[in-house]
């Protein structure tokens, strides 16, 4: 069908494609019309049918050697084809063409040739024909710097778009082209990303760190300051990556994490999955370097229990005394509160659905928690088990460097590392390594049982690794020794042979920690010499022979003799142990071996392989008696049959925790590239003061606040920094507003000028460590667009969810209208004022917080100040403030009441009573103070609009004041008059505001539309009538004022 | 992080490969093809195979190996977890992940894995996120795009990847809304010969298809929620609810999704309602041997057996099966030596057996190894566990959704030696109430 299509437009386009290029996009115009005067023809304008043969025969040339001979026919027609479709100028076509060639590059196909035909297109319209123009671009750029360069023009355009996810794109493929003439052109891209507004572009701006790192190692100083400033981000978006980012490219600048440690350990818990993997990798080492070791009395303790593990019992029982007097030499341990935080922070996600998440945690405790609380992750590296065989293949390896440790965690789970048939054998033998290693007195009989049953599997290798894991048990075990060995002399006779081989190997290391209570066993293997056809097992037999060949005195020369005859045939590690027993019986009954060892070594002295010639003529020097042999000879028996100790069998992950678990060269057993040790701990801890934050200093932005807000404002720090886990931010996810709010914030071109001001003195105490380069720039930056990055930092909080300062920073602080209560003289002195201070009242949400000051004017002290008979209407509530015990002369005094107004401006009444006189007083609220602000994005906005249509919208024109010249001052008069947030607005003509009523929760909102002329439109949308139409009027003074 | 990613089909040809860095050459995979040959069985391929300057790492699922190509030190999980969500989202996406479905949708394929990573570190994983930026392809759609030239690229850019709700795309509308939840169960569990069970255990997943209109905030309890011993959840379960009062709270992803995952502690006895009588003999000398096999039920209170599957892998010197089933039918494949045998339904009046005789290869000795069985079958209205939700609740939209779950017991695994590894399905389903 494709073909069919493209056939007939194809002739047409031969002619338009060219013009298309040259003069962008401009819509399909008449060949016949179009001047034929492009500044640049790149092939000629009626392109005839002999130069197209002669072109296509010249790709044909250059594609041969690349693509073979075979498809010499085929290839360079289609590219041709495909270059048509490329200059063609519709979309369909150019997108079948992007489609054919994407295809070619997932095949590894080369397409190399078409470069030119598609960098011509990177500034398509068509999104998915510029999606894959980008995919082709990243491949090919490398191999094609200049022609890349053609499009680098396009991405500044890209980064300079108000849309941020046009800007994250438009970064994401710079930073992706790795051609080095445009270094510069891309550490100014992510400078100016890194302090970007929308935390998506800042999160790209992070991803590109690597890679520009990788492309100029050399702008590491200056990708460290980036760094740097990215950590500082108080977004869950940006946190992964950046600290992916500072893993590549300065993971030893420790220092940096200081100030950001504690935020990380808080933001932990929303940060998306992949970036908690870096993020606690990354706070592993960092604790190891800054914490002291919390089992640091234990240490001692662990090495003699390690000990014990391979030692006798009563060696234990020493050791044990020991110990307390060890202990008592050390100081007691406290744990940093940081170090309790991490740990505290990160166990929720030993509960993630992703594997690598419940490892890095697993590793964390591992290495950085103490011994008693290890134990948690056990449960959680059970459950990984049962997930694809490659994460338990992984895990597995983990469990097992863990069990030799801390033996004690992964015992009740015994039976999880049961096998199963269908287990691929790697996970088999891992699963056994795990299970010898929980091996101990109380369960061995358990798993010996089940060792049992291993044995008589079909897979092979398996079974020998089970033979094995006996044979590791008995050595460990020293009650289960005998039995163990039974078991294996049971298995000798075996029907195959492999089992047998295996047993005889494990058999020979048992033997040698007791043989002078086993010469049957010896014997009977002596008898499977005859069968036996696996060298190893061969060789074993005879060296087992050859040691104890005095407890089978009558045998080991019959043996020697029969192995005499086959020496020849054998392979060579038999022929060296045929050598060794000759040795050794010639040493302890010459008299019947002499002759046998001499034929034995004569045979030797003319074998192929060296060593065994080596070997025949050592041992003829060492053992027979010549006239020249040297003092050695004397030694000879010394030498030969001196007492071995026995085999220690080992695991292999013994002393693999050196390495971080989880990591590739845990897994590997060898240091992978780009490894970073875990350090050792400290011997003393570092000063733990460097994590502290400087508390950004409210009192400087509220100073025309009262005193008393700064109170309120308190709780929300030690909340942040410590005891709300974020968890308690997750849950208040549920008001979705907020959350869109946050995200399209970024869209916003200004707001109201308080948060403005507020905003400014927050972001200049986050970024207070940057470089004085960076804030003479940011001073460069123009007005509006400090504007917007101060909202974005407000957001960021949003993002830490603690909505109370949120809304508080939100608060216009300049412009609070205060209201009289009591005037002075009516007071006899006492003066009382209130204003609304657009903070949530937080013992009961659905009120309005009323902020009240008192001042003494009089020269004694006023006491007991509270209220007192309200009188208010029907549903309407009070929540009085504490009683004021004593207010002294001159001085002033605010509280915070809440008021439930039931949505209405009816007034609220009540005496305010002194120790002397009583007062009544009311309280009328503004219709704009029954309403707190609501997160909406632009469509929810339009969505609820939707819903509040008919009697509930109401219109109104008016004439804007001569003061509301700009969009700025009309989000200034709106927010004063009434407590409602600005929407994100894609037109500049409309502002929008969206806010909740406070009793119930009636959305209330605000559009104003501007006109040519200094008309306006004002339309309220509310379910509560009345509100509307107060409102209506509220804003209308205000905006025509 | 991650370099390149290679897919390997099982005759171990690369039919796509993805860079996110310079390019490596496929020669790579050579290391790979050498793994694969050592390995005797396909899942036997070590993931991790160390090459002198990359480090491979591979999974294999439906029959294709997924080759990622690292440089410098990643937690190998974290690769792994990856590829498996790259696989999911195939899956997702395509309905099936076949080297067939891969090939014929390469464009789709590719524009995934860009999203998916940005020089190779992780960026957008999640299906809600995926979707929006890259439509699945649907033979509708793929219709209408080839007429009047539309994409499969979304013009909208995806806002859930701005939001603090990133699993959840925003402006989601249904016409109908519905709420389903699945609670499968697999039991795995070791019996020995007489019948005794070595260990049991039950996995439990819930998997969610939630088709909500808005951003509705679900809560979902259990009757019972102590018997789950160890959970983990989706990033969208808030932990501390759980935590305190053992509910779940969450704000679904749109669409399918796994809620939760949990383990219910062997210390709840497992009540198996399966018994199996074996014996399987083969006589030394004899070129014969004996199969007998015999299913019953057992703790099944009263419900019936059904969809019962039994299949068993005989040794290698076996070279044919003369078998009778009472009910059923039954296969043997001599290549594979996999004997399998559809029950159906077990009466518990006239027990189904399947006896016969076995031929074994002229000349080779006894096998002494027992074949391992595999057992599936389905319970109507039984749950396994004894797991019970109790309510669902949706807050923060208007409507009324229609909300169903539905408890299904799976699990299978088989006899090992003379173990008997058992699967069960069985299927529930009420309404909840609202």
């Amino acid at each position: 069908m494709q073909k069919l299509l493209q056939l007939p437009v194809n002739a047409v386009n031969i002619v338009k494609g060219v013009q298309g290029v040259t003069q962008g996009q401009e819509e399909a115009l008449s060949p016949v019309l179009t001047p034929d005067s492009g500044p640049q023809n790149w092939y000629s304008a009626v392109q005839p049918e002999e130069l197209r043969h002669l072109r296509s025969g010249g790709t044909e040339d250059r594609s041969a050697l690349e693509e073979g001979l075979n498809s010499v026919q085929t290839q360079p027609l289609r590219h041709d084809d495909l270059k048509e479709m490329l200059d063609s100028n519709k979309d369909s076509l150019k997108l079948e063409a992007m489609k054919r060639i994407v295809a070619m590059i997932a095949r590894g196909k080369n397409a190399s040739d078409l470069f030119p035909a598609v960098v011509k297109n990177v500034a398509c319209k068509n999104i998915e024909v510029k999606k894959l123009v980008y995919v082709y671009l990243v491949r090919y750029a490398e191999e094609q710097q200049d022609l890349a360069l053609l499009s680098i023009s396009t991405f500044q355009r890209g980064l300079k778009d108000p849309n941020q996810l046009i800007r994250a794109s438009a970064l994401r493929v710079l930073s992706s082209i790795r051609v080095t003439i445009i270094v510069p052109i891309m550490m100014l891209a992510i400078k100016e990303a890194a302090s970007d507004m929308s935390p998506y572009v800042r999160k790209t701006a992070a991803h590109a760190i690597p890679k520009l790192h990788s492309l100029d190692p050399e702008q590491k100083d200056q990708l460290i300051e980036v760094i740097e400033k990215l950590l500082a981000d108080k977004t869950t978006l940006v946190a992964g990556s950046v600290v992916m980012a500072f893993e590549e490219v300065c993971p030893d600048r420790i220092d940096l994490i200081h100030k950001n440690y504690r935020k990380l350990c808080n933001l932990l818990i929303d940060v998306e999955e992949w970036g908690q993997v870096v993020i606690i990798n990354m706070l592993t080492r960092y604790a190891r370097t800054q914490f002291l070791n919390p089992n640091i009395n234990e240490s001692l303790l662990e090495e003699n229990s390690e000990k014990a593990f391979y030692a006798s019992d009563d060696e234990e029982e020493e050791d044990k005394k020991a110990e307390p007097a060890t202990l008592a030499k050390r100081k007691p341990y406290v744990m940093d509160p940081d170090h309790r935080l991490l740990l505290r922070n990160t166990k929720p996600l030993l509960q993630s659905r992703n594997a690598a998440v419940v490892m890095a945690v697993a590793q964390l405790y591992f290495h950085l928690a103490p011994k008693a609380e290890v134990g948690i992750i056990a449960k959680a590296l059970v459950r990984l088990m049962r997930s694809h065989s490659e994460v338990q293949y992984v895990v597995l390896q983990n469990v097992a460097t863990m069990s030799i440790k801390r033996r004690g965690m992964f015992e009740p789970y015994l039976k999880s590392f049961y096998i199963r048939s269908t287990d691929p054998t790697q996970i088999k033998v891992l699963k056994l390594e795990v299970l010898t290693n929980l091996a101990n007195e109380t369960n061995i009989s358990t798993i010996l049982r089940e060792f049992q049953t291993y044995i008589k599997s079909m897979d092979k290798d398996f079974v020998a690794a089970s033979i094995q894991a006996i044979g590791r048990c008995a050595t460990n075990i020293g009650e289960v020794r005998d039995t163990c060995l039974n078991g294996l002399v049971q298995l000798l006779s075996n029907r195959d042979e492999l089992v047998v081989a295996e047993s005889v190997v494990v058999i020979k290391k048992l033997l040698q920690m007791q043989p002078e209570q086993h010469s049957d066993i010896i014997k009977h293997m002596a008898k499977l010499i005859d069968n036996i056809q696996v060298p190893m097992a061969r060789a074993s037999i005879l060296w087992l022979i050859g040691e104890y060949c005095e407890h089978v005195p009558k045998i080991a020369p019959d043996v020697l003799r029969k192995m005499a005859k086959s020496f020849t045939n054998e392979e060579d590690i038999v022929k060296l142990q045929i050598i060794n027993l000759a040795a050794k019986l010639y040493l302890t009954n010459s008299k019947q071996s002499k002759l046998l060892t001499q034929y034995v070594l004569n045979l030797a002295k003319y074998d192929q392989n060296y060593d065994i010639r080596d070997r025949a003529r050592f041992i003829r020097q060492l053992i027979v008696p010549t006239d020249k042999s040297g003092a050695l000879s004397k030694y000879a028996k010394k030498l030969f049959l001196a007492l071995k100790p026995a085999p220690v069998l080992e695991s292999p992950f013994k002393d693999r925790d050196h390495f971080q678990l989880g990591s590739l060269s845990h897994l590997l057993n060898a240091k992978a590239a780009g490894y970073q040790e875990l350090p050792n701990w400290p011997e003393s801890a570092p000063d733990p003061s460097v994590r502290n934050v400087e508390i950004p200093d409210w009192s400087k932005c509220s100073s025309r606040k009262d005193r008393k807000e700064k109170k309120v404002e308190k709780p929300f720090y030690s909340d942040s920094e410590g005891e709300s886990g974020p968890t308690e931010s997750a849950d208040s996810e549920s008001d979705s507003g907020s959350g869109s709010a946050s995200a399209s914030g970024s869209d916003e071109s200004g707001s109201g000028s308080e948060s403005e001001e507020s905003g400014e003195e927050t972001e200049s105490d986050e970024e207070e460590e940057d470089e004085e380069e960076e804030k003479k720039k940011r001073k460069k930056l123009d007005k509006t667009k400090a504007k917007k990055q101060c909202i974005i930092n407000f957001d960021q909080f949003d993002m830490n969810k603690i909505t109370s300062v949120f809304s508080q920073t939100l608060a216009p602080s300049g412009s609070i209208k205060m209201y009289e209560l009591l005037h002075r003289i009516k007071g006899e002195g006492l003066a009382v004022e209130y204003c609304f201070s657009r903070q949530p009242f937080s013992p009961e949400p659905n009120m309005v917080a009323v902020q009240i000051q008192f001042t003494n004017n009089t020269n004694s002290e006023t006491k007991n100040l509270h209220i007192e008979d309200p009188r208010l209407q029907s549903g309407m509530r009070i929540r009085e403030f504490a009683e004021i015990d004593v207010l002294a002369a001159g001085e002033s005094v605010t509280v915070v009441m809440g008021i439930d107004f039931c949505d209405s401006t009816q007034a609220a009444n009540f005496q305010l009573c002194t120790h002397t006189r009583k007062f009544f007083v009311s309280i009328q609220p503004p219709v704009g103070e029954l309403m707190t602000p609501a997160f909406l994005t632009e469509n929810d906005f339009k969505k609820e609009q939707g819903k509040l249509m008919g009697m509930n919208e109401i219109l109104e024109k008016l004439t804007l004041g001569e003061k509301c010249v700009n969009e700025h001052v009309i989000v200034e008069r709106v927010t004063a008059t009434a407590n409602l947030s600005r929407v994100p607005c894609g037109s500049d003509k409309e502002c929008r505001f969206a806010g909740k009523t406070v009793s119930s929760g009636c959305l209330v909102l605000v559009t104003v539309t501007t006109k040519e002329g200094g008309g306006a439109q004002l339309t309220v949308n509310c379910e509560k009538m009345l509100i509307g139409t107060m409102l209506v009027k509220d804003i209308l003074q205000a905006l025509s004022q | 992080m991650i370099h390149s990613l290679f897919l390997v089909n099982a005759s171990g040809d690369i039919f796509l490969e993805k860079h996110w860095k310079s390019v490596v050459s496929r020669s790579v995979c050579d290391y790979f093809f050498e793994a694969l040959e050592r390995a005797t069985e396909p899942e036997n391929v070590p993931p991790v195979i160390p090459t002198p300057h990359h480090y491979l790492i591979n999974v294999l699922r439906h029959r294709i190996y997924f080759v990622a190509v690292i440089q410098s030190e990643v937690p190998p999980l974290f690769v792994i977890e990856f590829l498996h969500r790259v696989v999911d989202t195939f899956q997702d996406y395509f309905g099936v992940c076949t080297e067939a479905a891969i090939k014929d949708n390469v464009v789709v394929v590719y524009e995934l894995l860009e999203e998916m990573l940005d020089n190779g570190f992780p960026l957008a994983t999640e299906s809600n996120i995926l979707k929006e930026l890259i439509k699945p392809p649907t033979i509708l759609r793929t219709v209408v795009n080839t007429i009047t030239g539309s994409t499969n690229v979304g013009e909208q850019l995806p806002t859930g990847q701005l939001s603090v709700v990133p699993w959840r795309r925003t402006g989601v509308k249904y016409t109908n809304n519905e709420a389903y939840f699945d609670v499968i169960e697999e039991i795995d569990a070791i019996i020995d010969k007489s019948g005794s069970t070595i260990t049991a255990e039950i996995q439990g997943v819930i998997d969610a298809c939630v088709k909500l209109t808005g951003m509705p905030d679900l809560t979902l309890s259990f009757m019972n929620p102590r018997l789950l011993d160890d959970v983990s959840f989706h990033p969208c379960v808030r932990f501390k609810r759980w935590e305190a009062e053992r509910i779940l709270s969450f704000i679904p992803p749109d669409g399918n999704f796994r809620l939760l995952s949990y383990h219910v502690s062997s210390q709840n006895l497992v009540a198996i309602p399966v018994y199996v009588k074996h014996n399987i003999s083969f006589r030394e000398g004899s070129s014969q041997g004996r199969f007998e096999l015999t299913l019953g039920p057992k703790q099944t209170m009263g419900k019936a057996v059904e969809s019962v599957l039994v299949s068993s892998q005989l040794p290698r010197g076996v070279l044919n099966a003369n078998l009778n089933p009472s009910q059923g039918t039954y296969t043997f494949d001599p290549v594979t030596k996999l004997l399998s045998w559809d029950v159906g339904k077990i009466n518990p009046q006239k027990l189904p057996s399947l006896k016969g005789s076995m031929s074994l290869q002229a000349g080779a000795s006894k096998p002494d190894e027992n074949p391992t069985i595999n057992i599936q079958f389905k319970i109507q209205q039984l749950a396994i566990s004894g797991l019970k939700v109790n309510r669902l609740d949706m807050y923060g939209e208007k409507y009324k959704p229609f909300k169903g779950i539905k408890y299904m017991t799976k699990a299978g695994k088989f006899q090992y030696f003379d173990r008997i590894h058992i699967l069960f399905k069985c299927f529930f389903y009420y309404l909840l109430p609202i």
